[in-house]
């Protein structure tokens, strides 16, 4: 353990963690945008920066690792001077359509610009022009509204392990686009739209289905594979507008393309509801016929459907014995689920014939 | 009786755009054609030969028989046979292109050290570098010192990083040497992104084995198996010259496994950079060699703890490297005798802007400026009046002439708002405009900007759409305060080198010129008569003879007037492109 001073408090800390984790442990705040600790450091906004005693210029608490006897100031008239300008250049390359953005509300440069009272900008000059569209089917570009923070290309390439996206050209002009500026064509996980701290990156089926008042967000298991990633429901009057996940559960936050965006079956009509039984097919006459209707069923209760299921499963073992079933079960159910299935195919029905659908 | 007879013709970049290579071609021709006449041309040798700075009077040739060294200047290959018949024939140089006095005074007060090859070996011959005690350094290094006595005699030297920061080499080789790691690697940079700047390209085509020979003693000396040159693309002779230099020391085993019979190994790989300006930065050209876009990351850790691929690493200059077989061969207190207290050595200027001898030269550290700008460079062009000194490149800063008394040494040049830097040196006189001339650099800074971090990439920007805004006309009171709170807000917030210095031509031009800002401003004009859109012209009545020259140049049909009589230009039509200005040979038009 080591001691450092931070506003002139002791604290005694790990060696070798940087002045924003100290930080954070302790509840000190210190603005950041492209700081997230669940990728490498990267030191672009600028924001974090703060004064060490004996150092000549500034420096970044996200990169900088903490040493014994360090004496920190995070904040002064002449630190949130800085940020405040580091705030002001980004707002005048900005659209600032903070009323029509779908982030409002859930933007950390919009909490900024709140923190630091920005109304006016003495910096107003030229701001990027995007003209085409991304057509990808899954995630809104608007690159007008990136900060170039670089979190969605390290998300991208740290975590995914993709590298869908890089930052390309130099200057002003510089842009996180995919390569030779094609439309987005990658695995879609969505863990780019989850980082981004702007409205620079949105789920398209989320757009225009309402912003974050009057949202219930609703903890549940992602039902699609049996991870049980955790996600958390944004619900807006009975309907889920937008899925995430927080970045303090087991898979630290990060869904796939079908937990993130595929949520739009929930309100679909064609969603199976309650059991079907299939009906048997009859001619006008009441007379029952050879060749089954596929697509004829009633609705039943879930007695009525698993007692017929149990009952034929007696039948054919009773008559064929019990290794003329066999038992196939899904990803998409939990280990538990799956244990319970095999105990059931080897301990109930008395047969070993039992699989996998992942192992096809 | 054979008379040694060379003949050495300048094939640097300069020496070949001017033709160098043909009149290399024309002599070897001429010779051979007069070899079959007279025999007194046996033992003659054509060389190639590097850059010796005076790139203005190119193609320069040294005729040398026996001791007689006779320098032409601006030859072409028409000139060839008329030397080879009346000089290297007959003995009588052919005096009125022989260069002039001036041309001395050029040499006079510098000190060649990383130079003095340069323009004597064919770069492109080991044999020729062999034979002026190359690769004497390396072997005196392997057979007979430590690492530790290499890096201490380094230190002992005083010599500092040419790069720009002009950290102690010896201090950073022994940093890397002290790293914990098996595997290290030195880097060689010759990025070289600076504008104007071309010291290292010099070097390397003019002496490509002194900088691998520096590589491979500062390699054994930090314990490194393996250099890169890191060199930009743009510079195809430099990259040529050192691919078969690289090639001829592996072929001689100065490269390769076991060097000198030692267990000592080493060997250099050339990357090619896509001349980004922000890849001369260590951890962006890092990031580039690894395959990574070229941003610059923050530092701690430094690259000789943790560099290319993690491992402890030395970057340093070519010029820097280039420095050290000389030190290792005639000793650190040789090399200490030139400079200053802290600022030891020789550095290369790319001398340019309004001097009369623009070119590259190599001055002993602690010189002044003024012996630079007018003895060196021989004065102002057209005897005007000098305004200013830029040194540093997009980094420094503008010196006024009032301070040229000053040492150019890393320190002094600091105090004085600029940085030695990589060895731009710009001359600018009275018709250069120092608001201008701000601009130029913020746009270079500008556009070369990796955009990685909000200030550098924003804010500089901003700078240069304020600098805009200034000179055209269009520049507030306000604008003053703001292009100084905005040039120390970037300084001290940007993440690497490039936005901390980028404003210092801002913060330098407003700190020594600013009556020249309010001129812009308050005035709407331009002192210098540089910036367009605050020029106007008009015609003086009582010196226009009406010749109506103007007239038929005005591109945009602005001048009226009848023939012998006086003249006259409609502001709004007038684009100011200063056709008629230029055309008047009566001094009738008026710029301001
Ligand atoms: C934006 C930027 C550009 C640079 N370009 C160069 C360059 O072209 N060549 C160079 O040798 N050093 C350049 N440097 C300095 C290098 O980062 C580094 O300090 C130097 O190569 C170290 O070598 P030295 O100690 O021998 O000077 C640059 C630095 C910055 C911040
Ligand atoms: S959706 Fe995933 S794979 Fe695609 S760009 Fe975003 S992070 Fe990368
Ligand atoms: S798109 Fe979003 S996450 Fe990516 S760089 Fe821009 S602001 Fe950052
Ligand atoms: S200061 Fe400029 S060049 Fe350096 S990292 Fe920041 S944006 Fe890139
Ligand atoms: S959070 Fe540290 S620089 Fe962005």
């Amino acid at each position: 353990m080591i001691k450092v001073k931070i506003d002139g408090k002791e604290y005694r800390v790990k060696p070798g963690i940087t002045i924003l984790q100290v930080a954070r442990e302790n509840d000190i705040y210190i603005p950041t945008l492209c700081d997230d600790p669940r990728l490498e450091p990267y030191g672009g906004c600028r924001l974090c920066i703060v004064q060490i005693k004996g150092m000549p210029r500034p420096v970044t608490a996200c990169t900088t690792p903490v040493t014994d006897g360090m004496e920190i100031t995070t904040t002064n008239e002449y630190i949130e001077g800085l940020r405040k300008t580091i705030v002001e250049l980004i707002l005048s390359d900005h659209p600032n359509d903070c009323m029509v953005c779908e982030k409002a509300g859930d933007c950390s440069l919009q909490e900024l610009a709140y923190f630091y009272g920005i109304r006016t900008n003495p910096y107003y000059g030229e701001r990027r022009r995007y003209t085409t569209k991304d057509n990808n089917p899954f995630i809104e570009r608007d690159m007008e509204k990136c900060i170039l923070c670089g979190k969605c290309v390290r998300v991208c390439s740290e975590v995914q392990g993709v590298g869908a996206i890089e930052i390309a050209y130099r200057g002003f002009t510089a842009k996180v686009t995919p390569p030779f500026e094609k439309d987005l064509n990658c695995e879609f996980c969505g863990q780019c739209v989850s980082i981004c701290p702007t409205g620079a990156l949105m789920g398209k089926s989320s757009l225009g289905k309402g912003r974050q008042k009057d949202v219930k967000k609703i903890e549940t298991v992602c039902p699609y594979c049996g991870c049980g990633c955790n996600m958390t429901l944004h619900v807006l009057r009975n309907e889920v507008i937008r899925v995430s996940s927080r970045p303090d559960n087991f898979h630290e936050g990060w869904l796939c393309v079908k937990g993130r965006f595929g949520f739009e079956f929930i309100n679909s009509p064609d969603r199976l509801k309650r059991p079907l039984i299939r009906v048997k097919p009859r001619d006008k006459n009441s007379k029952e016929l050879p060749v089954p209707d596929l697509n004829d069923f009633r609705e039943a209760s879930w007695d009525e459907a698993l007692d017929l299921i149990a009952n034929k499963l007696r039948e054919i073992k009773d008559k064929y014995g019990p290794d003329a079933i066999a038992g196939l079960s899904s990803a998409r159910c939990t280990n538990e689920e799956n244990y319970i299935f095999q105990k059931f195919f080897r301990a109930v029905i008395g047969t070993n014939n039992i699989d996998h659908c992942a192992r096809y | 009786m054979n008379k040694h007879i060379e003949i050495k013709v300048c094939t640097g970049t300069g020496g070949i755009a001017a033709g160098g290579l043909e009149v290399l071609e024309r002599f070897q021709t001429c010779i051979e054609q007069a070899g079959l006449k007279a025999k007194t041309l046996t033992g003659c040798l054509t060389h190639r030969v590097g850059c010796r700075g005076l790139c203005a009077r190119d193609v320069l040739v040294d005729v040398i028989i026996d001791d007689q060294k006779f320098t032409y200047q601006y030859i072409k290959p028409d000139m060839v046979e008329r030397i080879v018949e009346e000089h290297i024939i007959n003995g009588n140089p052919v005096s009125e292109w022989l260069v002039t006095e001036d041309y001395l005074s050029f040499y006079n007060k510098q000190q060649k050290v990383v130079l003095a090859m340069c323009g004597e070996i064919d770069p492109e011959d080991i044999e020729s570098y062999i034979s002026h005690q190359g690769y004497r350094a390396i072997e005196k290094v392997i057979k007979g010192m430590s690492p530790e006595e290499v890096i201490d005699e380094i230190k002992r030297s005083g010599l500092r990083g040419r790069g720009g920061a002009g950290f102690p080499t010896g201090l950073k080789w022994e940093m890397a040497r002290n790293a914990p790691g098996d595997e290290k690697y030195i880097i060689c940079n010759a990025d070289e992104g600076d504008p104007g700047a071309f010291m290292d390209r010099a070097v390397i085509e003019g002496n490509p084995h002194a900088v691998i020979e520096g590589m491979l003693i500062g390699g054994y000396a930090i314990g490194a198996k393996r250099g890169y040159v890191y060199i930009r693309a743009e510079y195809p002779l430099a990259v040529e010259r050192l691919k078969k230099a690289i090639e001829q020391a592996r072929h001689k085993g100065y490269l390769g496994e076991r060097i000198f019979g030692t267990d000592f190994g080493f060997d250099i790989k050339i990357k090619l950079g896509a001349g980004a300006f922000v890849c001369g930065e260590e951890t962006a050209l890092i990031a580039s060699i690894e395959g990574k876009r070229g941003m610059p990351r923050a530092k701690p850790p430094f690259p000789v703890q943790k560099g290319l691929f993690g491992k402890p690493t030395v970057i340093n200059n070519v010029e820097t490297l280039a420095n050290i077989p000389s030190i290792i061969i005639k000793g650190a207190d040789w090399f200490a005798s030139f400079g200053t207290e802290k600022s030891k050595g020789t550095k290369i200027f790319a001398l340019t802007g309004k001097v009369k001898n623009t070119g590259l030269i190599e001055v002993p550290l602690g010189i002044t400026l003024r012996e630079i700008i007018y003895e060196i460079g021989g004065g102002i062009e057209g005897d005007r009046r000098l305004k200013a000194v830029q040194t540093g490149g997009p980094s420094g800063g503008c010196i006024p002439a009032s301070m040229i008394d000053i040492p150019v040494d890393y320190e002094s040049l600091a105090r004085a708002g600029s940085i030695m830097g990589s060895g731009g040196m710009i001359i600018l006189d009275e018709t250069d405009c120092m608001v201008n001339v701000a601009k130029y650099f913020l746009q270079f800074t500008q556009s070369e900007s990796c955009g990685k971090c909000v200030p550098c990439r924003i804010g500089t920007k901003r700078l240069l759409e304020i600098l805009e805004r200034i000179t055209s006309g269009r520049g507030k009171e306000e604008d003053l305060k703001k292009l100084e709170k905005l040039s120390n807000d970037i300084k001290a917030s940007s993440l690497c080198g490039l936005g901390q210095t980028a404003p210092n031509p801002v913060l330098s031009t407003l700190q020594y010129f600013r009556d020249e800002y309010e001129a812009h401003i308050f005035e709407k004009r331009c002192p210098a008569g540089v910036c367009r859109d605050l020029l106007t012209y008009t015609i003086l009545e009582e010196f226009c003879k009406g010749c109506g020259m103007c007239l038929k140049v005005c591109p945009s049909g602005a001048i009226i007037g009848e023939k012998k009589k006086p003249h006259k230009i409609i502001p709004e039509v007038c684009i100011k492109c200063g056709a008629c200005f230029e055309v008047c040979k009566f001094k009738a038009i008026k710029r301001g």
